[in-house]
């Protein structure tokens, strides 16, 4: 079901940009409009190219920010996050949590 | 044209002329409408219903850019209990990597807020490491479930034992004391985990034992948006309707029993929930086109009048879907696209 639905009308997550787009709606409660377009004008791209997997694949392996497809030496996991909450201008819960764990901010 | 193939809310196949489809949706959105004292769809979005069901395609999916964002209940548990022999982490992996999900939620199998306060010392330092191996915001997920505060696994009376007793006001006074119970196990392990790092927290299938576990839902939610103001709370609806188990419990003035979708959303947003979930209850007699039909009237009133996030419940049994444990996709796909480019909403 989880699948039907993702291919029927899901964003796409790390496979995309339907990650990022679900962070502005967490973090800002953007409706889904509005955090597409704000997502889409952070990584200059149209709205569309957000659930194209080819643009955003490689887009995300410019960015660093974690893709679908792991090569070696690329961000996986907090990584990504770190430079995800950098590149949309929000707090991640995690990002901020492990600041606190090493005992100082790394950006 | 020939018959139409669709299938039943029980999920059996069954074929449909073109007037037969015309008035099961015509009549889903009536009843909705009637129901809920809500606007029916109009007639341009009944004939849009029309042709997706006409169509003769296996799956369909949204307009390219229309896509919106999944949220997901039950995350790991969704493998574990096909008895897929992954852990926790590598449930979510699974779900982040193959599966496409926007978002994930770690979960303990029970799924209810009283075993998870149980189990904190084992889950929270499973989220502390989930959260460094994968990208997705995560949720922390289970249900109220008042149910499992009655004796003699909790500490309260059984009401439904006190009821047909006559005793209604001990009947009563045992709800009222159980939503207390589900409260303090809500928030403990909402904080816990929230604090351990999760992006958020899900009341899931909040309503399943009537308005005390609505009422508990709401209550954890207000104690919760005022100790943590940017934790995300999505809430997730049972059915259609919220029960009057105890029937006389308000939130804010407002009578929980008896609440409809549009009308439980108001209570969620002022209770400080950030994402909604109503759930529309598939009737198992009527066809899919009908439940589809009747599904949208009423999520579409939600996305009207909200103004926090819509996730609509497509799952089993919900939203329009055949009420099966293993769906077929053309149904799920139906359902789906309906939901989405009908009511507008934010997320499945």
């Amino acid at each position: 079901m989880s699948v039907a639905h993702s291919l029927a009308s899901g964003m796409g997550g790390i496979r995309t940009a339907g990650d990022l787009v679900a962070r502005m709606e967490i973090a800002r409660g953007m409706k889904i409009n509005e955090a597409k377009e704000y997502v889409a004008k952070k990584l200059e791209v149209s709205v569309v190219d957000l659930s194209d997997p080819v643009v955003m694949n490689e887009l995300r392996r410019d960015l660093d920010i974690g893709s679908a497809y792991v090569l070696p030496g690329v961000a996986q996991g907090i990584d990504a996050k770190f430079r995800i909450a950098e590149l949309l201008d929000i707090e991640i819960n995690s990002v901020k949590k492990f600041e606190e764990r090493i005992g100082r901010k790394l950006k | 044209m020939g018959k139409i193939r669709t299938r039943l809310g029980d999920g059996s196949v069954i074929e449909l002329s073109e007037s037969e489809l015309r008035s099961d949706l015509e009549s889903g959105t009536q009843e909705a409408a009637e129901r809920g004292k809500i606007p029916p769809l109009s007639q341009d979005e009944l004939r849009y219903l029309a042709e997706l069901f006409k169509r003769p395609d296996r799956t369909v999916g949204v307009d390219v850019g229309k896509e919106v964002v999944l949220s997901y209940d039950c995350g790991p548990l969704k493998i574990k209990r096909s008895y897929g022999t992954a852990s926790k982490f590598q449930s979510l992996q699974i779900l982040e990597r193959l599966f496409g999900a926007d978002t994930l939620e770690m979960a303990h199998v029970d799924y209810s807020y009283k075993p998870a306060r149980q189990l904190l010392w084992m889950d929270q330092p499973i989220m502390e490491q989930a959260l460094l191996v994968t990208i997705p915001a995560m949720f922390y997920g289970a249900m109220p479930n008042l149910g499992l505060y009655t004796q003699p696994d909790g500490p309260c009376t059984n009401p439904m034992e006190l009821l047909p007793q006559g005793k209604i006001a001990e009947a009563r006074a045992s709800f009222e004391e159980m939503v207390e119970h589900a409260v303090n196990d809500m928030v403990l392990v909402a904080s816990t985990m929230y604090e351990a790092g999760a992006d958020g927290i899900n009341f899931d299938t909040t309503g399943a034992a009537g308005d005390g576990d609505f009422l508990a839902a709401l209550r954890a939610t207000e104690v919760l948006r005022q100790k943590y103001p940017d934790i995300c709370i999505e809430m997730g609806m049972a059915g259609e309707f919220v029960f009057g188990m105890h029937g006389a419990l308000t939130y804010d003035g407002v009578r929980l029993a008896g609440l409809y979708p549009h009308e439980q959303l108001k209570l969620a947003e002022k209770a400080g929930v950030s994402i909604f979930g109503p759930a529309v209850n598939t009737n198992t007699d009527s066809s899919c086109p009908r439940d589809v039909a009747r599904s949208s009237t009423f999520i579409k009133a939600c996305v009207k009048n909200s103004n926090i996030l819509i996730h609509g419940n497509v799952g089993m049994g919900v939203g329009g879907m055949p009420m099966q444990d293993v769906l077929p996709v053309d149904s799920v796909t139906r359902a789906s696209k309906a939901m989405v480019e009908i009511t507008g909403l934010d997320g499945l």
